[in-house]
């Protein structure tokens, strides 16, 4: 055996005489800080293009209050909420999928396979086309929906005192599958305008998105992401096996149920705003695992990979088929999609066997 | 009651129903090395998981420092005892390391992330495991062996006074075998900790135990340092063997050789 | 001379074959018996002494002729894509060694549907006939990318690579097809409904088409039974016991693309099936592939028959597709399943 003492990289930053003490993983770190400035560029541009371009000095004066009444309508009263929204909703899901992947411990995990945007897509499209309602009833019946949808599937999925992970996740597929049908379904029968509608709202859209969805979106994430950062520790814990995270002091039950919940509930508030994208909080997760190399949930990570993802998705549904829109949604599945097949080839290529 | 640190009093421990240890009441001894040894279904692994509060009793209390463990909040007892558990999941992709460095979870807290002591603790579990050397590589690319010398290093690194190993020498080659239980032994002897392990090498058991307990059928046949407990009756009664008990000319411990197969014993 | 230790008697395996070859043959009546439900039943309910009558005698009554020309394509049309769904299901679990694997995750549905309107939307193709090459060939070309992306490199398609691949090209495929049906009014209108698995419409002409990739699918597939079981117990042993697995998981990802591939171009996306049956199949019959493939086979077009039959029925004069039917049946039985038994983890 060795006698000497190797130093562990991993680099951290303590103050306090020592008991303050925060871990830094380089890379990661860096990482994070190249995604989050390339997300902010996003943005930049979502406020500067348009319908009406401008440039970026006139949107950074509109943002301080000092442009002049058409930019500054411009920018802070149509552009600044739909980009809010982006980067909002973007982050949450990134956040919530890495949550359900590291609990499923399955890198397909996602609040779909608890039955949530099945279920929150049937109860908009049921809405749209049954009741003939309008965009807050809308969101208001997609959030009841999806909401109801995942305790039904952990109600199902409860047995003999507890929720065993892989029932938890066949259930949730059984009901989404379930629904699916049932929206292609309702997608028949109704007029062709409302059809399409609902189909928009499928997709997932952040289109006329004001402050009336931004501003609650960013003070429920403001409490949701925090919490979910500081779970964080006990998320990397149970991924090492539920004995060995009881060993080190973790109740894995309640840890388990708190972290879902926390996804649901940021998932829930995410739906609301901009209808079930799905892909972002499948696709994040992954690509920033890749990219970041730390071991572990990553949920910074996530986080800024999906507010990159959606902003840039919505960049480019606004810009590409201009004057038509397409919904994010569709862009995000193309990018997120086409992205992760090219890094899981370039990887699997890559690797020795 | 016992005055030792872990005790367990009228235990009953169940899994979905079927019962596979009653009425069990076991005390392990401060600063000794005790090891659990018996046939395969004895419940002795069942045992150390309901020591290690991972499963949760039916009837009777398990004690920690007087106090009932259920009754204290699990990272502190996760400060006080270690358990090694027997097939432990590694996540993806992750280096030596960092699984090492999650062993320190209960001496960490949100501002206290990283102190010099985690490091320093990771770095000794590291050398003592002699897995210094792999510290950067994917545990999910190591060999068996590696890889349990691993997880003995996160639970190490944890510097618990109690320790409960649940077969620690699964996957070794005999020379890691005995140096894993010498590195057990010298825990005991120069730290003073306590350590319980189950093993089903009855050799090895009697060897390093300070306090050997045989378990059959749920029940403990018998208890005590191996010299005074262990013969040939004991392990006939209890693992169903026939052999022959001599003293290890090494340590002195009793030494089972089993009966040969003819009963007549070959000669050169 | 030493005694000789008494010899246990060898205990006799339980007879487990006949049993299970029992139910198959009960699960054989039970689909006759719904083949012929599903002529007799419709709108109009015709008598099976007129529907005998119009198959061996011909006749051009308007019965004898719904009956031939409508009722019997259909029933075999349901009964060939309920066999492929079961097998390509029961192939794409044993495949991934996953029980979440759904043959749609190879990217096979999310290829029809772009392809199918693809070719409604830019081709201004219109006909069913004209679909069907669209959707086969759009599923080919899916899972053949899903499969190069999991395969890339030395260490082949395992079965998390297949999974992630599968997503993300589906997902790419779903946005492509969304953004076409959302660009154009008619393009969404002839895709939803086509986007609902259904029987109804569907004629000789149909089955004529698909059948040659359905039948070589089905013998691929069979073929592979003993493979599979190798393949389940992991790649080593499986490669131990001398089961080739890079072959195994091509031949099988081919056949599943075959039969999956074409049952969609035929009648659309159905979900429930390629999911729920083999997890029927395996809570009945254990882990044995060979017998999961056995009873795929038989329970799948027993369960599409009678969700088409059930259809017909329940919304008369109108009928409600069989892919919705399927779903709404499918679902309570499977999470049934899921909460009673231990799930037998392949």
């Amino acid at each position: 055996m060795t006698t000497s003492t190797p130093a562990v990289r991993a680099p951290a930053i303590r103050s306090f005489g020592g008991r303050v003490s925060v871990r830094v993983h380089r890379r990661g770190a860096i990482v994070c800080a190249l995604l989050a400035l390339a997300a902010l560029a996003a943005a930049l541009a979502g406020l500067a293009l348009g319908d009406y371009p401008l440039s970026v000095g006139e949107v950074v004066d509109a943002l301080m209050g000092r442009g002049d009444g058409s930019a500054d309508f411009i920018v802070n009263e149509l552009r600044l909420p739909r980009v809010v929204c982006a980067l909002a909703v973007g982050a949450g899901l990134g956040v919530a999928g890495a949550i359900f992947q590291s609990l499923t411990r399955n890198p397909l995990g996602s609040p779909d396979i608890i039955g949530f945007t099945y279920g929150s897509a049937a109860g908009a499209v049921v809405m749209i086309i049954v009741a003939g309602a309008q965009q807050s009833a809308v969101s208001a019946g997609a959030l009841g929906a999806g909401l109801a949808t995942a305790a039904v599937v952990y109600l199902l999925s409860f047995r003999g005192g507890g929720v065993q992970g892989y029932r938890l996740v066949l259930v949730g597929i059984g009901i989404s599958m379930m629904l699916l049908a049932l929206i292609n379904y309702l997608l028949t029968r109704g007029r062709i305008e409302e059809a399409q509608e609902a189909a928009v709202w499928i997709a997932g859209s952040l289109d006329g998105r004001g402050w009336e969805q931004a501003t609650p979106l960013a003070i429920a994430l403001a409490v949701l992401l925090p919490v979910a950062f500081v779970l964080s520790p006990r998320l990397s814990l149970l991924e090492l096996g539920d004995d060995a995270a009881s060993a080190l002091g973790v109740s894995v039950e309640r840890s388990r149920l708190t972290l879902t919940l926390v996804a649901v509930a940021i998932t829930a508030v995410a739906t609301a705003t901009a209808g079930p994208i799905a892909f972002v909080a499948l696709a994040a997760p992954q690509v920033a695992r890749r990219l970041t190399r730390t071991p572990g949930p990553g949920l910074l990570g996530a986080a800024v990979m999906g507010a990159l993802l959606l902003q840039g998705s919505d960049l480019a549904s606004q810009r590409l088929f201009a004057p038509d829109q397409l919904p994010v949604g569709i862009m995000t599945g193309a990018i997120g999609g086409m992205y992760l097949a090219w890094l899981l080839a370039s990887e699997w290529r890559g690797r020795r066997a | 009651m016992s005055t030792d640190r872990l005790h367990a009093e009228g235990l009953r421990l169940a899994y979905d129903g079927r019962v596979v240890v009653d009425e069990l009441s076991v005390s392990i001894p401060d600063g000794g090395f005790t090891i659990i040894v018996g046939p395969n279904a004895c419940g002795k692994s069942t045992l150390l998981r309901g020591l290690s509060r991972m499963l949760k009793p039916r009837a009777g209390t398990v004690y920690l420092d007087g106090a009932a463990i259920s009754s204290q909040p699990s990272k502190q007892v996760a400060r006080r005892l270690g358990l090694l558990p027997q097939s432990p999941v590694a996540p993806d992709a992750i280096t030596v390391g960092d699984l090492v460095a999650r062993g320190r979870y209960p001496h960490q807290g949100l501002l206290r992330q990283w102190s010099a002591e985690d490091e320093r603790a990771v770095g000794e579990a590291l050398a003592a495991t002699g897995t210094a050397d792999l510290a950067d590589r994917a545990v999910d690319e190591l060999s068996g062996g590696q890889r349990q010398r691993v997880w003995l290093a996160m639970a190490l690194a944890q510097e618990t006074p109690i320790l409960l190993l649940d077969e620690p020498t699964t996957f070794l080659d005999i020379a890691h075998q005995i140096e894993v239980l010498d590195l057990c032994a010298e825990l005991r002897e120069r730290r003073g900790h306590t350590l319980v392990a189950v093993l089903h090498d009855l050799n090895h058991a009697c060897r390093y135990a300070t306090h050997l307990i045989a378990m059959r059928d749920g029940r403990i046949a018998a208890q005590g340092p191996p010299a005074e407990i262990v013969d040939a009756a004991l392990v006939e009664d209890v693992f169903g063997l026939r052999c022959q008990v001599i003293d290890d000319p090494q340590t002195g411990t009793p030494l089972i050789v089993p009966a040969a197969r003819n009963g007549t014993p070959r000669r050169a | 001379m030493a005694a000789s230790p008494p010899t246990t008697p060898v205990p006799r395996l339980r007879a487990a074959a006949p049993s299970r070859a029992l139910g198959l043959a009960l699960a054989l009546a039970v689909l006759v018996l719904l083949m012929g439900a599903s002529v007799a039943i419709g709108t109009r309910s015709i008598d099976l002494s007129t529907v005998i009558d119009a198959l061996l005698h011909g006749g051009d009554g308007e019965e004898a002729v719904i009956v031939r020309d409508l009722r019997v394509p259909r029933t075999l049309l349901g009964l060939a894509v309920g066999v492929a769904l079961g097998l390509a299901g029961a192939l794409m679990q044993a495949l991934t060694r996953n029980p979440l694997a759904d043959p749609g995750l190879l990217g096979v549905n999310a290829g029809a549907a772009a392809a199918v309107v693809f070719a409604i939307g830019v081709l201004g193709v219109s006909s069913l006939t004209g679909y069907v090459w669209f959707a086969f060939a759009g599923a080919a070309v899916a899972s053949v990318v899903v499969y190069a992306i999991g395969a890339a490199g030395h260490s082949g398609a395992s079965p998390v690579r297949l999974a992630l691949a599968g997503t993300a090209v589906t997902a790419a495929l779903t946005a492509l097809t969304q953004a076409l049906t959302l660009l154009d009014r008619d393009t969404f209108d002839q895709w939803r409904t086509w986007s609902v698995g259904t029987l109804s419409g569907r004629d000789a002409d149909t089955l004529a088409q698909v059948a040659p990739f359905l039948v070589v699918g089905l013998l691929l597939a069979l073929a592979l039974g003993r493979a599979l079981n190798a393949i389940a117990l992991g790649d080593e042993t499986g490669r131990a016991l001398g089961a080739r697995i890079g072959r195994t998981r091509l031949l099988g990802a081919l056949s599943i693309t075959l039969l999956c591939g074409g049952a969609t171009a035929a009648i659309g996306p159905i979900f429930f099936v390629g999911l729920t049956v083999p997890h029927v199949a395996r809570a009945i019959v254990g882990a044995d592939q060979r017998w999961v493939l056995a009873y795929s086979m038989l329970l799948a077009p027993i369960l599409l028959l009678a969700a088409d039959i059930i259809g017909r029925v329940v919304a008369r004069p109108g009928e409600l597709q069989v892919g919705i039917v399927t779903a709404l049946l499918g679902a309570p039985v499977f999470i049934a399943i899921v909460r009673r038994r231990r799930i037998a983890h392949l």
